[in-house]
């Protein structure tokens, strides 16, 4: 199968890319590392008339400090991802989610944000992301901005990305005291992608919680906070009882789309499941 | 519309090509098609079944699911050239002597991305083997001796 028809650029810098933006407005596609946008362009979903490919644009790919944050940059393959020895470390949640997308070869290409710029509900780091509080720079010729998850995802594939903005880096806050990161999936058998997923990041402090964000995947058309498991979880000690009350109520709210796979009502029993076993791998890491 | 083609350097299997390519020809595409490599195998043509896969910069990736433009500058190794000569590659004498397929259609992406895994992981368990794996598809669902000549492929590596 061919993609239709396009025309090809390639930037050596950003504002390169941000003047292709300008030429080509909403005629044009970002190109990342392809693994959401190619197989969209062959099924012909989509048919851009020029792609911006932005691999040999210096600057967005690769993990640093700045100061309390890791930042991640746009182009950072998942494998990258999980087999950095700093999201190992400090993000062990973040390394799990990179090491179950797609297969071993979508991971050697598949970019951090190419994956959230496509916004696909079915995707993993977006869940993982919203847990971890991580916030998203905007780039554009008149500068940068920087969006939260709750502003960067508007609702199924779409972003607060404006036509003119390139999407450059992922930063996630590294909070003084220690937090403890999970991410627990069910996959649809076929295709890998998320029925249900849970993400966790619990600032524990003596066994007890002093913070929890608990995010669901799969069960809307951006990252669903499960603020009543959340709740739950705040100011306890972890014990399994608690975690057990907690994941109870990671359904309440929620208002899960049906597909050939996963009724609703599967998908609220998996959203319980699922947030159990994420704030469970979560405690057991504190 | 017509839009014009791009000049592309890639070395493939340690030869230099350059090729004016048509931006949407897939790079498996130009493997088989232009440079008559055939032993990639179109499968699924959906980034699933992974017959498609080679090494490019020495990471196993899908070449169904990339430009051929986006390997310009960059190196590629096929399943033909992963042996040395008449000296097949560790991976692919296993394959055969475990008898790691039947039909032989998801074999070159099975070696490609067994021989990426040996490479990263030297010792790898059943686990690690198997998911690895999890983007190549065997039809004849052969995977119980693919699993055993990846182990035996492994042991000889080390």
């Amino acid at each position: 199968m061919h993609p239709a028809s396009f025309g090809y650029h390639a930037p050596g810098s950003l504002e390169e890319a941000f003047g292709l933006l300008r030429q080509h407005g909403e005629d044009a596609k970002l190109l990342a590392g392809g693994h959401s946008l190619l197989p969209a362009m062959k099924l012909r979903l989509t048919q851009p008339e020029v792609l911006i490919d932005l691999s040999r644009v210096p600057g967005l790919n690769g993990i640093r400090h700045d100061g309390d944050t890791l930042v991640i940059g746009a182009l950072t393959t998942h494998t990258e991802v999980s087999t950095s020895e700093d999201v190992c470390r400090l993000l062990p949640g973040l390394a799990d989610t990179a090491s179950v997308i797609g297969d071993l070869q979508v991971r050697n290409r598949g970019t951090m944000g190419g994956s959230v710029a496509h916004a696909d509900p079915g995707a993993d780091l977006p869940v993982t992301l919203t847990a971890l509080n991580a916030s998203f720079v905007l780039t554009s010729s008149e500068g940068e901005r920087t969006a939260g998850a709750d502003d960067f995802f508007v609702d199924f594939f779409t972003t607060a990305l404006e036509p003119n903005e390139i999407l450059t880096s992922i930063r996630i806050p590294l909070p003084a005291a220690p937090v403890q990161t999970s991410y627990a999936k069910l996959p649809h058998p076929a295709s890998g992608y998320v029925v249900v997923s849970a993400a966790a990041a619990l600032s524990v402090d003596g066994g007890a919680c002093t913070g929890a964000r608990v995010v669901l995947g799969g069960v809307g058309g951006t990252p669903h906070r499960a603020t009543g498991t959340e709740a739950a979880l705040e100011g306890q000690a972890l014990t399994p009882e608690t975690l057990a009350a907690a994941a109870q109520r990671a359904a309440e709210g929620i208002d899960p789309h049906a597909d050939s796979y996963a009724d609703e009502d599967y998908k609220r029993h998996m959203a319980v499941v699922y947030a159990g076993r994420a704030i469970e791998a979560a405690a057991a890491r504190a | 519309m017509e839009h014009p083609a791009i000049p592309i350097n890639v070395t493939v299997n340690g030869k230099t090509h350059e090729a004016e390519v048509e931006p949407r020809l897939l790079l498996v595409h130009f493997l088989r098609e232009d440079l008559g490599l055939t032993g990639t195998h179109v499968g699924c043509d959906t980034s699933q079944c992974g017959a498609c896969t080679v090494h490019l910069n020495g990471l196993a990736v899908k070449s169904c699911t990339m430009l051929a433009v986006q390997a310009d500058g960059g190196e590629v190794t096929t399943i033909e050239g992963l042996a040395d000569g008449t000296d097949m590659h560790p991976v692919q004498a296993a394959f055969q002597e475990e008898h790691g397929l039947q039909c032989g259609y998801c074999t070159p992406g099975m070696v490609m991305t067994a021989a990426y895994l040996l490479e990263t992981q030297p010792d790898p368990d059943d686990n690690a083997i198997k998911h690895a794996l999890e983007g190549n598809l065997c039809r004849c669902t052969g995977y119980v001796n693919i699993i055993k000549a990846i182990r035996a492929a492994a042991q000889q590596m080390r």
